[in-house]
């Protein structure tokens, strides 16, 4: 068992990724010079802009690994990776398609039934298509199991009841994938009785409140469901087992560039500040921050080769988030400490203040989001066999 | 290490678990087993696994001296094994033919320099040089002007101040003042290549030692009962070795992509390779700090004691942290080089790689 925690294989991304890197930095190139973003510009919110998603989609590149009778490209994991992780280093505005690109479309391709797919995919591809989360309760964040919002059967469907909250994006989502508990949990197993829904945010019944961060800004919502159908077609896989089908997905979910390079300008920037000839600490202290990035990014890259293989990396997926995140979230306070002496253009160090200021504030969610480190050195603990 | 040849893994695996049990090497009251590990290592062809068969050879790939490198960390291996690489190695830039025996070489630290006079005698002296005294051939890179050579020497004709690194295995200053080399060539490569390969070398045996000291700390903690429980079911305990293997697997990444990058690259010169060696030797050397910490904390008293095998792990894990430059030294440079080539030069190295 021990042994498979070590699996990182020194994958390397093959020559075809390199032509795609070179359309995604070309392509970025223009969409600033345009004005469509500002990769310093963190006020621009969380990054949601459709008529880009709608760019990026001409391009090919949303569901570019889906296949071609969605209107996908099926082109590899490993080019996916490299369009994503192009888009993540200059804070490029994917929020109305990243979460259904990732997550969403590969659950409802395994899972959904096919009138479904055919329903939503090609719009997902198209641009058109932005989606939500509902995993988590007022009652139960971490403990996803804990669920207690209902999907009660009914003519045709079920009817929704009950309340999701710290829904990101659920204001402008079309669509959630929506963790809804169909039966009561059985003695033996209390993850038993939940069942994945795709529901269109649409539905009579829904309604989404707000619930403002730290920063000011709106991303989280509550959202309630009261007496919502949803047809049955929109039941994802065998109802009442959902447990068993969220696991599979979490490689994806956790062993991405997102999980290391949401802070990533701190770095460039504080390199820009310490300048040609940093003192000792500056060049000791960028020394470590990269040999730290450059092995999370060789860990994430041989996660997805093992993904493009086929296999299901679920535990080293584990350990790139857990590392990932806590090396994102340390950044922006190892720069600040680290250009402390620097006597800069006040240029410079004005945009590096700006930033580093955001950074820092936002810092305290990336080891929540998607599976808390405590929740993750308990999944790798179990890897272990320690539970 | 799969899709790779496993018989040279398999074959030193085997040799180090019949001859090299760390725990019958805690009980040893002399150095007997030396001899008989040393013949199995020689016998298999494992100390000239970078040597090609033109010259005497194994003529295995870099990948394959790698490979068993990690294994030999995951025995804490304490004979010069991968000093005798890097020299079979060396000697092989310069076309001179191995000796037999176990070799080190030297300079190990990056500020010590060795100079050849037009009469061809050696001069100048190299500090904490791994396993000085107890092999018979040392080989060196050293400088005729500014042009290197390599060169094999006699390590009876050198003055040789023994001593012990901090896992208490022999290193010691070598003064080469007045030595005539046995041979001396030379060669297209530098005393940094030597620093670059040793610390490739060194950040694998590293991520070897972790897998073991992760895999012992995880079975004690299973085995060990406490308030009535196994202490390996105390959350708290359960996220210290969480933290170890997060640790442990990013010492393999690291050194991994290292040795992929020397395996098929093209030479140790330019950014990329600085990145990659670099970032290994640092994250490495990281890794073994926080490594052991935690493999001790979750041994309690015993992992302090003699009797136990633990300390044969992390003792070595911080003696081969220090040498071929700590991670201080090597986050210098690589801070520097990337300060030196701009902020907007750092993505695209990155993502090159």
């Amino acid at each position: 068992m021990t042994a498979s925690v070590l699996q990182f294989d020194p994958i390397r991304l093959p020559p075809e990724c390199d032509v795609l890197r070179g359309e995604v930095r070309a392509f970025i190139e223009e969409e600033i010079a345009a004005g469509t973003f500002d990769p310093m510009d963190k006020s621009e919110g969380d990054r949601f802009n459709r008529p880009f998603a709608k760019r990026v989609a001409a391009k090919g590149w949303i569901g570019m690994t889906w296949p071609k009778k969605y209107g996908g490209q099926e082109r590899s994991f490993l080019e996916r990776y490299v369009m994503t992780e192009e888009f993540r280093a200059v804070s490029a505005p994917t929020g109305s398609f990243f979460t259904a690109d990732r997550q969403s479309g590969p659950t409802i391709m395994k899972y959904g039934q096919e009138e479904v797919k055919n329903e939503i995919l090609p719009a997902i591809i198209a641009g058109d298509c932005t989606f939500c989360i509902g995993m988590s309760e007022p009652g139960s964040g971490s403990d996803l199991f804990g669920a207690t919002t209902r999907a009660t059967k009914t003519d045709g469907g079920y009817l929704i009841n009950g309340t999701k909250i710290w829904t990101s994006g659920a204001h402008q989502a079309d669509y959630m994938i929506g963790l809804f508990r169909t039966a009561p949990p059985t003695k033996e197993n209390r993850r038993e009785g939940l069942t994945q829904f795709v529901v269109n945010m649409k539905t009579p019944g829904i309604t989404i409140n707000p619930v403002i961060n730290m920063v000011g800004r709106h991303e989280f919502n509550e959202v309630v469901f009261e007496d919502a159908f949803v047809a049955d077609k929109y039941v994802m896989g065998t109802p009442g087992q959902a447990w068993k089908q969220a696991t599979s997905e979490l490689a994806y979910e956790r062993s991405g560039p997102e999980r290391f390079l949401e802070t990533f300008y701190i770095l460039t920037e504080l390199v820009r500040v310490l300048g040609a000839e940093p003192d000792l600490r500056g060049s000791e202290g960028v020394g470590r921050l990269v040999a730290q990035l450059h092995t999370l990014r060789r860990m994430s890259v041989s996660v997805n080769g093992m993904l493009a293989e086929g296999l299901e990396p679920t535990l080293q997926g584990s350990i790139v988030k857990n590392l990932g995140t806590l090396w994102e979230q340390a950044l922006p306070a190892r720069a600040r400490d680290l250009a402390a002496f620097v006597d800069p253009d006040p240029t410079n160090m004005a945009s590096f203040q700006r930033v580093l200021e955001f950074a820092t504030t936002i810092a305290p969610k990336l080891t929540i989001q998607g599976g808390t480190t405590e929740i993750l050195n308990g999944i790798i603990a179990r890897g272990l066999g320690l539970r | 290490m799969s899709d790779r040849d496993t018989i040279i893994v398999d074959t030193a695996a085997r040799i180090f678990r019949d001859l090299c049990d760390p725990q019958t090497l805690n009980n040893a009251k002399d150095d007997s087993w030396k001899g008989p590990l040393w013949d199995a290592l020689e016998e298999s062809g494992l100390t000239l696994t970078w040597v090609s068969d033109e010259v005497g050879g194994a003529g295995a790939g870099m990948f394959d001296g790698f490979d068993v490198l990690r294994v030999a960390g995951s025995y804490a291996v304490p004979v010069p094994l991968s000093e005798t690489l890097l020299a079979g190695w060396l000697l092989e830039k310069a076309g001179i033919t191995c000796p037999a025996g176990p070799m080190t070489i030297a300079p190990q630290r990056a500020k010590d320099r060795i100079e050849i006079d037009a009469n061809g005698r050696l001069s100048g002296a190299a500090k904490q040089v791994p396993y000085a005294g107890e092999t018979t051939h040392i080989a060196i890179v050293a400088y005729k002007g500014d042009r290197p050579h390599v060169a094999l020497v006699a390590a009876a004709d050198c003055r040789i101040e023994s001593g012990r690194n901090i896992a208490l295995d022999p290193q010691g200053t070598v003064d080469f003042a007045g030595v005539q080399p046995l041979r001396c060539e030379p060669a297209p490569i530098s005393a940094d290549d030597l620093q670059m390969m040793g610390a490739a070398a060194r950040a694998t045996m590293i991520a070897g030692a972790l897998e073991t000291a992760m895999n012992i700390s995880v079975q004690y903690a299973q085995e060990r009962k406490a308030f009535g429980r196994n202490i390996g079911g105390f959350q708290a305990v359960q996220h210290n070795l969480s933290r170890l293997a997060c640790e442990a697997a990013a010492a393999t990444a690291a050194s991994g992509s290292a040795n992929e990058a020397i395996a098929n690259g093209d030479g140790l010169a330019g950014d990329a390779m600085l990145l990659e060696i670099a970032s290994a030797k640092i994250r490495c050397g990281e890794a073994a700090g926080q490594g052991a910490a935690i493999a001790h904390q979750a041994h309690g008293a015993i992992g302090f004691t003699q009797e136990h095998v633990l300390h044969r792990f992390t003792q070595r894990l911080w003696a081969w942290r220090d040498e071929f430059g700590s991670e201080a030294v090597w986050a210098v440079r690589l801070g520097n080089a990337m300060a030196g080539n701009g902020a907007d030069a750092l993505w695209p190295l990155l993502a090159s790689r």
